[in-house]
């Protein structure tokens, strides 16, 4: 009974999914239920001379085929952008296109069979008479003169511009600077890949014309309401939409994509329960992407050490369309957190959301956060290198101190707590810095190439207070929902508007409840993902369902049990003050008189039957909360890793990787372990492995599996995990996000490890991923190589170009 | 995803294999372990109108030694089999423990994995550097065909319309001999960016008398390294030599260039990991 918090339970979850017996949108069948395929454009930018589906309906089995323009004929709304920074060109996106594809992967016609084999087949017999039109990949390219237009309308490719921070007095910074750090990085491309593809199923019902959707959401409410307001029409009640077991989702589950308007829609017109699987091939070519920025640089110090200014300016690719929050995530969650953990008195941060033939871009583990932080934790290790000083003791000389929370930076954030010289102080003992630098000195003595990557990050989670959110540019609050329906016999169901898909809800959230309310963990039972059971709800991303779906529950709790006190005082003919509800056991006595108690099940009971309640008071026993978070919460974090890099092959072995983070309080240590380890190699995978590869005619080479590099175990050590806490003042359970951070972190530990281990000879800066194949040539180019020269351009192996950004157009100077 | 439509037989005997290989000509593909079939045809990349399953022919599998003393595996063997099995064949053994993951190992076959020939596939290099042959059945009869004259160029083999192979081949390692498999992999796909097989054996005095060195992964299909192994003969272990030997693995070679390493990045992995197995095979003819 009671007593859950900080336990680690292992995840009532787990044996259902380990066991094979989720219950995922593709395991479902429905009587009757047809299958939809779609085809995708071959192209990445191509005029549709013309359709012809004649083949296609003819096929034994095929029940119909929609072009764009059917769609929209038959009431089919554009997909909307749901953040809107000012002076935004939102360029119209529609579920199927109708003249026009500007991606490899767009979707082009629709096709409904009795079988998945049958539409598939009927894809191959549509003919679609496209005519090629010249493409834009690069973000950088975009605003060169003769480079294409991917939507006509929206000049320069340039779909909004975005700027915060204190432009004159950063000018001023580096106008007295006595030192100055210039770099120009990419973030590169990464690709999803959640363990399950996309799916929908739809059920119409024509009697009723109600429409239930089930769908790979990580946010079911947002997107019956897009569904209702934007896209398909179907008033909100009518419509249910359910996300069942999800399997993974990296954000890429966030937005609302054009299949889930696609398949209700022909639901309805056919009258049958249809249903649409994606392929891992469509994945690669449809799921949002994420990253993808090129950015410059400029960090001003004194000689000391001491920052004094930092200037940023990121071109950020958003792809062929806005997906539904891709403007939020290189402005309020990319350009706020450039202080990183430092005090910088003088911060300007601006960017370009840019269009370009790709697929769209948007929110993925981090989302923006990642960026920044890799951003940051570069230029302070070239920094320290250029000043020469160790790159901890630069970057401690520059911390936030402790007792300057809460601390206000230049970029709008207002960060709630921490103590950063602490964490430095564990994670650096646990990793054995200084005898470790000592032995890369001997290393290096024999020529071995090994590094040291240090890596301070700080994040923003739990978005958001909505006020500040509607400020920025949203569309929707950030808020989140909970209910806790206590049954007669003391048991409860608990529905929340934050969604799981890999987080463990079922588990720390009934954690969460049966500690409030002093009940056994098992009479708790979470539902979520359900618009037909749960009340509206945000769902899960930027790390927020402990701070702020935990938070809406605790809140529902203290409703359950002030309403238990008060029939407990009722019955027990004593004053509500001096009612003791003992969260310990779940039992409600008066004051000094514990031995007569009542249990918490005896009350539930008496508030159903209603026979002896309070004068006033409703019977039963729910109560629900809807909570606005009052700011984010700023986790943080030190990882620190060694490296060894094979000279003759280029190959990265990590040797050591230690991660010690601040996520606050901790419901169930367990599973904010989990998140930080598969964070964490989520993020060395984007330092060492993943990239997203487009040719010059805007194909996706590396579309598979087979050629793009999600990590495999065999590349990591042990990791060696722990934490530090400082409470959040922010929410009543103390916790900050733990989702994020493994990943925000990792990438740059191993970035700066790698590259700390080829500062010997003389390498700055190395874009990622940071593979084999690139550090040889590399160290063949430092070392003044062996006289062969690459005769091949290979975006994964072979060297950096550097864009040049005197060919970036005019920038103009934002006013914040 | 979804693979065009198929016709499947199940046969339970090389001849009734032969027979439904006939019977559909061109139309037919055999289907073994599959992991290489299946997804090309998921992909659409293949659609054969008949698969022919020869995973229920028992004659196609397991280990015999035949008269000459060559260790003969049946070309439904799988990896796991092989690797379990005690070939006395340390290259082949290495190769069938490390292909793909667990899963792949349990379907992929010898048989399957040799026709297939694909350019980065691990095993062609060891059944070069072990000198196989390949057991094959078809129209024409029975013939043996040398690894070497096997493999005819990027994904093709000597394989005719209607063949099978029915068996693999490998004569005995000998005394002081000793081979290995050493692999770069694609971080991705996990196939071999370069691999390099080598077999040797050593004189009475530790010398390099007899060699056998072969790549894959780097070039078009998988191939001898003559000009390394000539460079070979004579060298002592742990000598400057084999380095400089190895150094000859390039000669006369197209390197491929993909994504993940240029030809440059390939030709000097084959060089590296030509001297490691090199001098893997060396230590383990004892
Ligand atoms: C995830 C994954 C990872 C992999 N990693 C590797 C790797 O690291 N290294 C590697 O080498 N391979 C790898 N493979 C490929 C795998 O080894 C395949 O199993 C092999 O290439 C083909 O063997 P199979 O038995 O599966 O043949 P199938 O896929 O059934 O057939 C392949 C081809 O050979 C023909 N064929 C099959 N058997 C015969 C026969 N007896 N006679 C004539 N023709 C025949 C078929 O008709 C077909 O054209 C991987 C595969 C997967 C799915």
């Amino acid at each position: 009974m009671g007593n859950y918090m900080g336990e680690s339970i292992k995840r009532r979850e787990d044996p259902r999914f380990i066991q094979g017996k989720g219950k995922y949108v593709a395991n479902l069948h429905i009587p009757n239920m047809a299958h939809v395929a779609i085809l995708r454009s071959p192209y990445a930018h191509a005029r549709i001379r013309s359709i012809n589906t004649d083949a296609a309906k003819a096929l034994d089995g095929v029940i119909a085929v929609y072009t764009g323009q059917e769609l929209i004929d038959g009431g089919v709304g554009k997909l909307p952008c749901g953040w809107n920074v000012p002076d935004i060109k939102v360029p119209d996106r529609w579920p199927l296109m109708v003249d026009r594809v500007r991606h490899v992967g767009d979707s082009v016609v629709a096709v409904v069979a009795e079988s998945p084999y049958i539409a598939y087949d009927a894809l191959e017999l549509i003919e679609v008479d496209y005519e090629p039109l010249p493409v834009v990949i690069d973000a950088r390219k975009t605003t060169e003169p003769g480079v294409p237009l991917v939507h006509d309308e929206i000049p320069d490719n340039i779909s909004y511009a975005w700027a915060l921070g204190n432009k004159d007095e950063t000018e001023q910074a580096f106008a007295s600077a006595e030192h100055v750090v210039e770099l120009e990085l990419i973030n590169q491309r990464l690709i999803p890949n959640a363990m399950e593809p996309r799916a929908a199923v739809a059920q119409w019902d024509a009697y009723t014309e109600e429409m239930t959707l089930w769908t790979t959401s990580q946010n079911p409410h947002p997107i019956r309401l897009l569904l209702s307001a934007f896209t398909l029409g179907i008033p909100e009640q009518k419509l249910r939409v359910i996300s069942p077991d999800v399997g993974g989702g990296f954000g890429s589950k966030i937005f609302h994509y054009p299949e889930e308007v696609i398949v209700p829609w022909i639901a309805r017109e056919i009258n049958r329960p249809v249903k649409w699987v994606c392929s891992r091939s469509e994945s690669y070519l449809t799921d949002s992407h994420g990253r993808d920025h090129v950015t410059v640089a400029r960090l001003a110090l004194k000689k000391d050490g001491t920052f004094t200014g930092l200037h940023v300016q990121t071109w950020s690719n958003q792809g062929a369309y806005l997906s539904t929050f891709a403007p939020l995530i290189p402005t309020a969650l990319y350009i706020t957190l450039l202080s990183g953990l430092y005090k910088i008195p003088a911060i300007w941060g601006e960017m370009w959301g840019t269009l370009t033939n790709t697929v769209p871009v948007d929110a993925y583990r981090g989302a923006g956060r990642p960026e920044a932080s890799y951003l940051v934790e570069r230029l302070v290790d070239i920094a320290a290198q250029e000043l020469g000083m160790d790159p901890v003791e630069l970057r401690r000389k520059n911390f936030i101190p402790a007792d300057e929370f809460p601390y206000q930076t230049p970029v709008a954030f207002l960060y709630d707590s921490g103590d950063y010289h602490r964490l430095f102080d564990k994670a650096l003992g646990m990793f054995g810095y200084d005898a470790l630098r000592e032995s890369q000195k001997a290393a290096r003595e024999q020529g071995r190439l090994v590094g040291i990557g240090v890596a301070g990050c700080i994040e923003a989670s739990g978005p958001a207070p909505s006020q500040v959110a509607g400020a920025l540019g949203a569309a929707v609050g950030f808020w989140e929902s909970a209910v806790i329906r206590v049954h007669p016999t003391g048991k409860a169901t608990v529905l929340t508007g934050s969604h799981s898909h890999g987080q463990g809800h079922e588990t720390t959230f009934a954690q969460v409840v049966a500690d409030q309310l002093g009940m056994d963990i098992n009479d708790v039972e979470i539902v979520h993902g359900d618009t037909g059971r749960v009340p509206f709800g945000m769902g899960t991303y930027g790390s927020r369902s402990g701070c702020v779906g935990g938070s809406a529950l605790v809140r529902a709790a203290e409703k359950v049990r002030a309403k238990a006190i008060k029939i407990a005082a009722h019955q027990m003919e004593a004053a509500e003050e001096d009612i003791v509800y003992d969260r310990t056991t779940g039992k409600l006595h008066v004051k000094g008189s514990p031995a007569h108690a009542k249990g918490f099940a005896e009350i539930a009971f008496a508030a159903y039957t209603a026979h002896n309640l309070p004068a006033g008071l409703e019977p039963g026993l729910e109560e629900s909360a809807f909570y606005d978070p009052a700011n984010f919460t700023f986790p943080n974090s030190c990882h620190i890793s060694q490296v060894e890099i094979d000279r003759e092959t280029g190959e990265v072995h990590i040797q050591h990787y230690t991660a010690v983070d601040d996520v606050g309080n901790v419901i169930n240590p367990l599973v904010v372990e989990g998140q930080i380890l598969g964070g964490i190699v989520q993020g060395i995978g984007q330092a060492l492995t993943e990239a997203a590869v487009y040719d010059e005619a805007g194909q996706l080479l590396s579309g598979s599996m087979m050629d793009y590099a999600v990590p495999k175990a065999m590349l990591f050590p042990m990791f060696d995990v722990d934490r530090t806490v400082t409470p959040s003042p922010h929410n009543p359970l103390g916790v900050k996000g733990a989702g994020e951070m493994g990943t925000i972190a990792a990438t740059v530990a191993i970035a700066n490890a790698v590259m700390d281990a080829l500062a010997p000879l003389g390498i700055r800066h190395l874009e990622m991923p940071l593979t084999a194949s690139k550090l040889w040539h590399a160290i063949q180019g430092a070392s003044g190589g062996n006289g062969m020269q690459a005769t091949n351009e290979t975006p994964l192996g072979g060297r950096d170009e550097p864009g040049d950004p005197a060919n970036w157009p005019e920038r103009q100077i934002l006013s914040d | 995803m979804y693979p065009a439509k198929f016709d499947y037989y199940q046969a339970t005997s090389v001849d009734e294999v032969l027979s439904l290989l006939q019977q559909h000509g061109e139309d037919a593909k055999i289907l073994a372990g599959g992991h290489s079939l299946i997804p090309m045809m998921k992909l659409r990349l293949a659609s054969p109108a008949v698969l022919v399953d020869i995973g229920q022919v028992a004659d196609l599998r397991g280990f015999s030694t035949v008269a000459d003393g060559s260790l003969r595996i049946g070309a439904m063997t799988t990896y796991h089999e092989i690797a379990d099995a005690n070939t006395g064949l340390d290259a082949l053994t290495e190769v069938c423990s490390i292909m793909g993951d667990l899963q792949v190992r349990n379907r992929g076959t010898i048989g399957g994995n040799l026709s297939h020939n694909d350019p980065a596939a691990d095993l062609p290099a060891v059944a070069l550097a072990l000198d196989a042959q390949l057991e094959i059945r078809g129209p024409s009869g029975e013939r043996l065909a040398p690894m070497e004259e096997f493999i005819v160029g990027l994904m093709e083999t000597a394989l005719a319309p209607g063949d099978l192979v029915v068996a693999v081949r490998f004569p005995p390692s000998g005394p002081a001999s000793g081979s290995a498999y050493e692999k770069f992999e694609n971080p991705a796909s996990g196939y071999a960016i370069c691999g390099v097989a080598a077999w040797v054996r050593r004189d009475g005095t530790g010398r390099i008398e007899s060699c056998r060195v072969a790549l894959t992964g780097a070039a078009d299909y998988a191939q001898r390294l003559r000009p390394v192994e000539e460079a070979m003969m004579g060298q002592q272990a742990g000598s400057e030599g084999i380095d400089a030997a190895a150094a000859k693995a390039g000669e006369g070679l197209q390197f491929l260039s993909d994504i993940h390493a240029d030809d440059v990045y390939r030709a000097h992995l084959t060089h590296v990991l030509t001297r490691r197995v090199l001098q893997k095979a060396i230590e383990r003819a004892q």
